[in-house]
């Protein structure tokens, strides 16, 4: 059986890169799964979580940003401007920066990107939420 | 001839710049580490995000995106990257000559050129001497960070897509090692979706949510990161020349510390030489 592998760049650096049995991913319309054979996909993700299974007992989970996913000949290849395996998250910083979102919204257009502002809010809150899965 | 304590003095005086210039190329060298893995970071996922691109970009109508659109050509924007600090050797010489060179052979084709500065030294060259310049950075590069390349990226892209610019070219020096070096002339918009090869040209690829949404989001992310990358590799070089530059100038200030110390002694032999002399002379006449 061929193998399945699952590539996780980001600007700075190779975040995973192995073989998987399976994964899912947020897709911008929902989420979805990837196994073995699957035809060529090229999809936009939105934020969320990506979970691979490595092997039957082992899984792991990640906390991305939004980017993109591509499938071709049995590989994965994940690009997003920021993913962190879930035990890797800083829960302080994470909590930190959603009160700083929060407070901006809060504070209203004048003074903050309300756009970027809620960005920043939505990945602080999905960091928060994947942390501590694995 | 110059006298024992003027000797000593220009001793003194060129080991001192030696000092310099041993301190600046360590500091030059230790940057060049800083700059070298920040460039190996960014590569994969270049590569990645063009390749994803270009295979998109092979199969949907190019006039569905107006990153990709070709159009008639009379508005050139050119982005000149050099560096901000100059004592490294020809480095900005280099990229600044051959900037010019394409940006005259632009204009003896009859279309309009506008510049974009990165860097001090690209800026300073170019508002000397008639040029156009539309937008300028400078400054940055002592502490780069990809908010410096959206900078300039966002600006050239909302030019172009507001029809200001018809097409982008993004110039800089491109490092292979710290002692190779090359000019990079490259067109960053309208962007030129690199050929596939066969295997990967044949798949019928599934686009979610449709391939026109994906390269709108694909394309702006693309242009940024070729302006960081550039930006990167500049900085890369910048620090590498730098560091040959220094060590050439250690290298020659031990030469002259050599040649000195030579002068130096062969006036003190002389001199002493010229003491007995006139004391074996004295007592000579004495008797």
């Amino acid at each position: 059986m061929s193998d399945l592998l699952l590539e996780i760049v980001t600007p700075t650096q190779k975040v995973f890169s192995g073989t998987v049995k399976s994964v899912v991913a947020p897709g911008s319309q929902g989420y979805f799964g990837i196994l073995q054979r699957h035809a060529p996909l090229l999809s936009t993700l939105a934020i969320g979580e990506i979970r691979a299974r490595v092997d039957d007992r082992d899984k792991k989970i990640f906390a991305t940003s939004e980017g993109f996913l591509e499938v071709s000949s049995n590989k994965i290849t994940i690009i997003a401007e920021a993913v962190e395996e879930a035990n890797a998250i800083d829960v302080d910083r994470a909590e930190a920066a959603r009160h700083r979102a929060e407070k901006r919204i809060a504070e209203g257009r004048e003074k903050w990107d309300i756009a970027r502002a809620q960005a920043a809010l939505s990945r602080a809150i999905n960091r928060l939420h994947v942390v501590g899965k694995n | 001839m110059a006298t024992l304590r003027d000797i000593r003095r220009k001793i003194t005086s060129v080991k001192k710049t030696q000092q310099i210039t041993k301190a600046m190329k360590m500091v030059a060298a230790a940057k060049l580490r800083r700059a070298q893995a920040r460039i190996t970071q960014i590569r994969p996922y270049a590569e990645t995000l063009s390749a994803m691109l270009s295979n998109v970009a092979s199969k949907v109508d190019h006039s569905l995106n107006k990153f990709l659109q070709e159009r008639p050509v009379k508005n050139v924007a050119v982005i000149v990257v050099a560096a901000d600090r100059g004592l490294c050797g020809s480095f900005n010489a280099n990229v600044i000559r051959h900037a010019k060179n394409e940006i005259d052979k632009l204009v003896d084709e009859g279309k309009t050129v506008t510049l974009v500065t990165a860097g001090k030294k690209a800026f300073e060259f170019f508002s000397k001497r008639d040029y156009a310049i539309d937008h300028k950075l400078s400054g940055f590069f002592n502490h780069l960070a990809f908010e410096h390349a959206l900078d300039i990226s966002q600006y050239v892209q909302s030019q172009f897509v507001n029809g200001a610019y018809d097409q982008i070219v993004l110039i800089y020096t491109k490092a292979e090692s710290a002692v190779k070096q090359h000019i990079m002339v490259e067109q960053l918009l309208p962007i030129k979706p690199q050929e596939l090869d066969e295997e990967q040209g044949s798949f019928e690829y599934i686009f979610e949510p449709g391939p026109g949404v994906i390269l709108d989001k694909l394309c702006p992310k693309s242009v940024n990161i070729r302006v960081w990358q550039a930006m990167a590799e500049s900085y890369y070089g910048e620090e590498g020349a730098r560091m040959m530059a220094m060590d050439n100038a250690t290298e020659n200030a031990q030469e002259m510390i050599n040649n000195l110390t030579l002068h130096y002694n062969k006036a003190r032999q002389a001199a002493i030489t010229k003491e007995i002399n006139e004391i074996v002379g004295g007592a000579e006449a004495l008797k």
